[in-house]
């Protein structure tokens, strides 16, 4: 077990630059999940940890080791791939125990290996079977199984659970998770899902383009993003915006306007007048009623019912569309106009470079 | 099935039925008339033998005459030999040129793709020369080294589409597990090369076998002669013994046959392969 220190690290091909100036300290037995739209390098980091992608500058630490120049096999890694990678002409005993010759350990050590890691991934009856003749969640065990016996120091995981079905995924998942308290390991992990990244993280890593956009718990994540992209991509639905303007600062309040809610007070703080803000709340946070911090006003145009919730989707004044989420049996109907209010610890402020403003509201 | 798909169906049938009368024929035509006495080779070419006309002479003659044993081992040996050397440093070098970028890897692809559009015959005069002065006239190395020479541009060609199609994944998964490169290439990227390995042998065998050319130019005693070659004893220019011919020939067919018998299921899946995911 150990802790990960990534500096500087840069990735370029030709031109494109692929990851750009990533700093991440790990600490050892943490889950920490990369999460970011597809393409934004989670993947090529996870390969550079891995050893498997060399980087265009910048050093990675495994265990207070500078390990840039070592082989994948001696960084104390193991990674479970997205396509499981399982040798296809090896059956499950033997696709656990192959690397295991390589690497110096004793026969018997690795039955006892496979036969543990068998034990906790429930693969004993399947021991003597192929790839080909094991279900995708089966597969996806070996895998992981294949990680555990090289009993590595970090696990790196590139979206282990996305070839699976709804079902399976949850209760994989819920596996994963159980194994991390069980073994009590570093783990990076990667995945497009928030919702994976939510459940599974101790913190999470939101990635952008390159570039890492926001490191927090997940709770601090959703209440506290950093910036637009994290409020928008944290939460689903995704959080509404509103294009506002500090109208005017009086006795350390600034009077926040915009064409499609009423005006706000908040916290003076850094702003200054005529200011372009962004004003964020999330869907789950918007009630119907008069009295409120934030008020907003929008014809229904569509409600979908998931059962306990029921979103509702609704045209602002400026013609576009923002999400409110009704609990409840009463939803309203499409053609109703409703007024939509949040408390103010709910609102989120956001200043012209999309940066958040403290407002001191929580 | 509709009529205008069975139509479909019996012209696609149709077609193949005579492609593979017309390949098949010749082959039949030689098998058989190898096992008839000369009078009937010529008097009814296209009646299999009965029994007044059943005669193994032709294989007395091959046998009697001949050292076709010796001829047969010198093509074997040259074959199978050329074919390991082929598949080995062919897999070898495909699994070099598509897995790892070094210094002059694309010069080198290219020199390569030019051997299988130039034919090697075209360096006989050469390739004879630089035997002699090796000193390997007159020997099956010879042989063996051409022939490797010939095979292997085509055959990297072909590994490397192959080995293009096994997952990334397999080798960054090896190379996590601290497996080292060679093994990488020998236990998990050779395994799962069978078929397009098959389908390179058999491309590989049946020039090899068949050649007359390079065992005329490059061996001159008997004790180097290939089967093809040992036939020619029997066409004279003023005589030919038919029946020894046909039935040399007919020997030196069984051989691929057999190969291809062994491989053919291997062969279809790896011709297929590229085509149906
Ligand atoms: N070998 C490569 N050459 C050029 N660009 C690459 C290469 N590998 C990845 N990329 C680019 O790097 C970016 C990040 O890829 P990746 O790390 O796989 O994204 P993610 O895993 O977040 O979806 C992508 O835009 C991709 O096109
Ligand atoms: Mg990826």
């Amino acid at each position: 077990m150990a802790n990960l220190r990534i500096e500087q690290l840069n990735k370029r091909y030709g031109a494109t630059t692929v990851l750009n100036d990533v700093n991440l300290s790990i600490e050892d037995g943490e889950f920490v999940v990369l999460v970011g739209p597809s393409g934004c390098g989670k993947s090529t980091l996870l390969r550079m940890i891995a050893g498997l992608d060399g980087a265009s500058g910048g050093d990675i630490h495994i265990a207070g080791k500078l390990v840039n120049t070592l082989a994948p096999a001696e960084r104390g890694i193991a990674m479970v791939f997205q396509s499981y990678a399982l040798y296809p002409h090896m059956n499950v005993r033997k696709n656990m125990t192959f690397g295991l010759k390589f690497t110096g350990v004793p026969p018997t050590e690795r039955e006892r290996r496979v036969a543990e890691a068998a034990r906790m991934l429930r693969l004993e009856e399947l021991l003597e079977r192929y790839p080909r003749d094991l279900s995708g969640g089966q597969r996806q065990r070996v895998a992981i199984g294949r990680a555990i016996v090289r009993e590595p120091e970090v696990f790196l995981f590139d979206e282990p659970l996305s070839n699976l079905d709804a079902a399976l995924r949850v209760s994989t998942r819920v596996e994963i998770a159980n194994l991390h308290r069980l073994l009590k390991s570093t783990i990076v992990y990667v995945t497009h899902d928030q919702v994976e990244a939510m459940t599974l993280a101790d913190r999470i890593v939101v990635m952008n383009k390159g570039r890492i956009e926001q490191v927090g718990k997940p709770l601090d994540l959703y209440y506290e993003p950093a910036n637009l992209f994290v409020a928008g991509f944290i939460g689903s639905p995704a959080m509404n915006f509103f294009e506002a303007k500090v109208e005017s600062i009086e006795g350390g309040r600034a009077r926040v306007t915009g064409a499609a809610f009423r005006g706000l007070d908040v916290a003076a703080a850094s702003l200054s007048v005529g200011d372009t803000l962004t004003v964020g709340v999330r869907p789950e946070h918007l009630v119907r009623g008069e009295a409120g911090a934030f008020a907003a006003e929008g014809i229904v145009e569509l409600v979908e019912r998931l059962g306990e919730a029921s979103f509702a989707y609704l045209r602002r004044v400026d013609g576009r569309m923002f999400v409110a989420e009704v609990r409840g049996r009463q939803t309203p109907a499409p053609g109703e106009t409703v007024t939509l209010v949040a408390a103010s610890p709910d609102v989120h402020i956001f200043d012209a470079s999309g940066l958040r403003v403290a407002t001191g509201t929580r | 099935m509709t009529t205008e798909q069975r139509a479909r169906s019996i012209s696609v049938h149709l077609v193949l039925i005579a492609y593979s009368l017309l390949a098949v024929g010749p082959i039949l035509l030689v098998v058989m008339n190898s096992f008839k006495v000369r009078s009937a080779i010529f008097g009814s070419p296209l009646a299999p033998p009965d029994t007044s006309t059943f005669s193994l002479i032709g294989y007395e003659k091959v046998f009697r005459s001949s050292h076709i044993l010796l001829y047969y081992s010198n093509s074997l040996i040259v074959t199978l030999v050329s074919m390991a050397l082929v598949l080995l440093f062919g897999a070898m070098a495909a699994w070099a040129l598509t897995e790892y970028r070094f210094r002059g890897s694309t010069v080198l692809a290219l020199f390569l793709s030019i051997g299988i559009m130039v034919p090697i015959r075209l360096g006989s005069v050469a390739i004879l020369n630089m035997m002699r002065s090796a000193g390997l006239n007159d020997t099956l190395t010879a042989l063996v080294l051409v022939y490797v020479a010939q095979g292997l541009p085509m055959s990297i060609f072909i590994l490397s589409e192959f080995i293009q199609q096994i997952p990334k994944d397999l080798r960054d998964a090896a190379r996590c597990d601290g497996v080292p490169e060679i093994r990488i290439f020998f236990e998990v990227v050779a395994p799962l090369l069978r078929p397009a390995i098959a389908t390179v042998a058999v491309f590989t065998i049946v020039p090899i076998w068949n050649d007359l050319w390079f065992p005329l130019i490059l061996t001159s005693s008997d004790s180097t002669h290939t089967v093809t070659l040992g036939v020619q004893q029997f066409l004279g220019q003023y005589i030919t013994d038919w029946n020894s011919v046909l039935a040399a020939l007919s020997m030196a067919i069984l051989p691929v046959v057999v190969i291809y018998v062994i491989l053919s299921r291997q062969l279809i899946a790896g011709l297929t392969s590229g085509a149906v995911k």
